[in-house]
């Protein structure tokens, strides 16, 4: 990832947002990201982004975990030792029923959860830029990408155009990096190059 | 005006005053960055207290063996678990409301879910306690798992409702506090902004986890959080089933009934929304957050009590039916004498049970009770003890005089360190939960500005106008909006 020039426009309605962000894919510019303080219904569509997988994900952790317990269970009581509970048969399936329950839940909920922080790249020490901070507060911010075709001028006036309160020029690191919110730091690439020039 | 999403005039507001979604994040946040109270620096210091009488109390439990606990040869089980089952009973309303009531797609969850999940993990916290201490030697307490070890391998007893316990609380545990903390990280990423101070920024940098706010970061919010509520759901159910399969899989008198798993399940619910009461009739006054947690919830939360008091009360009288209609002699003896004879030794705690449970939260069919809230706190109360001494009576009532009489035992009253314990788990559990009211907004902010347009009350009186107008007039003034 490196550092790339956005056209950021900010929204205070989401009434305004909506159409704003049709308009501007049909005019052709390509929207970097729609930052929003909490989940807006249909934007993803309106974007134009794919549903996610990530219930399918969850699927294959929940099987996964089923069979784990049944398997083990299987096998460490009526293979590997098998025990006489009260002359109940070896292999009593109906008894393991809650457990494996649990292992299907288990196993489905923490295998959902790591795939989202991995896919969102969501964990402690994390850090990422950002391009308005009130954007979890009550602004809905909206980052075109510019490329060498954009005219920057342009573009900014159509943002004002479709309602955008505000339109700025920044220039963004698009990755993460390790690093604390309460110090200035930056990806370990770009120190470098910073330190080259300097 | 395009966005203004139609609910229907009938429902209250979820939100009152005139808000914005600035203004909403500002009131939630406001307790979060302010200084600490002398209220609740007096109530945390009074938590920790009790927690470490609580660990006194353990302390000498470990030292000296369980014989520091009164139980004996057939009361083994007595305050101790009555307390593991009255905890994790209490955790279920948290799972209720930001589970099964975001299935239902009830709206009013929002206001509460967030300090009701919370409760949910320091009360499993404080139940599992109790098991582990139980166990005497705690060192070994490492046993319940299945894990490769020299003796043979010799595996855990699969089939037993012990070991399915195991399994039910720690997988409750972890998904309670997986769903609570992937809802709160878009929360925490709003204080990490809206932070001054250097350790505001690092604590809340770290624990936000570099959330943005992205759309495609919401789009899998939605999704993990909608399939974790449709896991919670049947897994709050199982985890309160499991734990009445402890007693009704066994054949004593009072515990070998088949309706135990919903019995528990509407109890447990029932003492949670007590709890999650008592919590929040104070929080909302301490915390200035009446606009958000409304009389409107209190008084939701209220008809769900009276509807699982009504529930565990057809119950109570199902057991008394079914214990006659089996024309067992034991049975009848467990019921009639054991528990509903007001003169046998333990009958007191079955009456209070019955007048806790059943009789009192009657009193919220009537509106006016509902709505009151220092009816509601001290119904909460009243219905946290009844529930304490449901737990009370079906452990104790059921084990202290069984099939022999020459095994009837002496009358079981817990010693200094029982008490101490259950005393400071409350101390484990005000401890966390002061915490948490100090350092995390107690109320899901993204989840209020979600449902802001549809149910804050200024939203909605435009929406009245609306409402009012003629067809012609509403075209004339807002028809433009639509696709502009």
């Amino acid at each position: 990832m490196a550092v790339k020039k956005f056209i950021v426009g900010n929204f205070y309605d989401e009434a305004i947002l909506f159409p704003a962000v049709k308009k501007v894919r049909r005019a052709g510019y390509k929207i970097h990201d729609v930052f929003t303080p909490f989940p807006i219904h249909g934007l993803d569509k309106a974007m134009g982004l794919r549903d996610t997988s990530l219930h399918t994900a969850g699927f294959i952790y929940g099987i996964t975990g089923t069979a784990t317990a049944v398997g083990f269970i299987t096998w460490a009581l009526s293979v590997d030792w098998k025990l006489n509970f009260g002359g109940k048969p070896f292999f009593s399936l109906p008894a393991w029923i809650p457990i494996t329950f649990e292992l299907t839940v288990l196993f489905a909920s923490v295998g959902m959860v790591l795939t989202f922080c991995y896919l969102c790249q969501l964990a402690p020490f994390v850090k990422k830029d950002h391009f308005n901070i009130r954007s979890t507060d009550d602004t809905f911010v909206m980052a075109l990408e510019c490329t060498e075709k954009t005219n920057e001028a342009e573009a900014m006036k159509f943002l004002k155009e479709v309602g955008a309160a505000e339109v700025q020029v920044q220039y963004k690191e698009t990755g993460w990096w390790l690093g604390r919110y309460d110090k200035d730091t930056m990806r370990f690439e770009r120190k470098k190059e910073q330190e080259a020039v300097h | 005006m395009a966005l203004l999403r139609y609910e229907s005039q009938v429902r209250p507001p979820l939100v009152e005053g005139d808000k914005d979604y600035h203004q909403v994040t500002e009131d939630i946040c406001r307790p979060v960055e302010a200084r600490p109270t002398r209220a609740w620096w007096i109530g945390f210091i009074v938590s920790v207290l009790f927690l470490c009488f609580g660990i006194l109390s353990v302390t000498i439990e470990v030292i000296y063996g369980i014989g520091q606990w009164n139980l004996h040869k057939t009361v083994g089980w007595g305050w101790d678990i009555t307390n593991f089952v009255w905890w994790i009973g209490i955790g279920h309303a948290g799972t209720l409301i930001s589970a099964i009531l975001l299935l239902f797609r009830q709206g009013w969850r929002t206001g509460v879910n967030r300090a009701a999940e919370a409760m949910t993990i320091f009360a499993v916290m404080c139940a599992g306690q109790f098991p582990i201490w139980h166990m005497g030697r705690v060192w070994n307490a490492f046993f319940v798992l299945p894990y490769p070890n020299t003796r043979g391998p010799l595996w855990v007893n699969f089939n037993s409702p012990l070991l399915w316990d195991v399994f039910a609380i720690s997988t409750y545990f972890t998904v309670s506090l997986l769903f609570w903390y992937s809802g709160l990280i878009p929360d925490v990423a709003t204080l990490r902004d809206r932070a001054k101070k250097k350790w505001a920024k690092m604590f809340y940098g770290v624990a936000a986890f570099g959330w943005t706010g992205s759309t495609k970061h919401w789009q899998r919010h939605e999704a993990l959080s909608l399939v974790l509520a449709g896991l919670s759901t049947p897994l709050v159910l199982s985890v309160h089933t499991i734990v009445s399969f402890d007693f009704a899989t066994s054949v004593v008198p009072g515990w070998h009934t088949t309706i135990f798993p919903p019995y528990f399940v509407a109890g447990a619910i029932f003492s949670g929304f007590a709890m999650v009461q008592t919590l929040l009739v104070v929080t909302r006054k301490v915390l200035a957050l009446e606009d958000y947690i409304t009389i409107e919830h209190i008084d939701v939360m209220n008809k769900i009590i009276v509807l699982t008091g009504s529930i565990v009360g057809i119950a109570y009288l199902t057991e008394l039916f079914m214990a006659w209609y089996s024309a067992v002699e034991y049975e009848n003896f467990a019921f009639f004498e054991n528990r509903l004879n007001l003169n046998s030794p333990y009958g007191w705690s079955y009456w209070i049970m019955m007048g806790c449970n059943v009789l009192s939260p009657q009193i919220f069919w009537f509106r006016k009770m509902r709505r009151s809230l220092v009816v509601t706190f001290f119904m909460s109360i009243l219905v946290n003890i009844g529930m304490w001494f449901e737990r009370f009576v079906i452990i104790v009532t059921s084990v202290y005089r069984d099939y022999l009489p020459s095994a009837w035992s002496t009358y079981y009253t817990p010693t200094i360190w029982e008490v101490g314990f259950y005393l400071g788990t409350f101390g484990l559990f005000f401890t966390c939960y002061f915490l948490f009211a100090k350092f995390f907004p107690v109320i899901a902010i993204a989840e209020i500005k979600h449902i802001l347009k549809r149910s804050g009350e200024n939203y909605k009186e435009k929406m009245d106008e609306i409402e009012h107008e003629s067809t012609e007039e509403f075209v004339e003034k807002h028809g433009h909006d639509h696709g502009a």
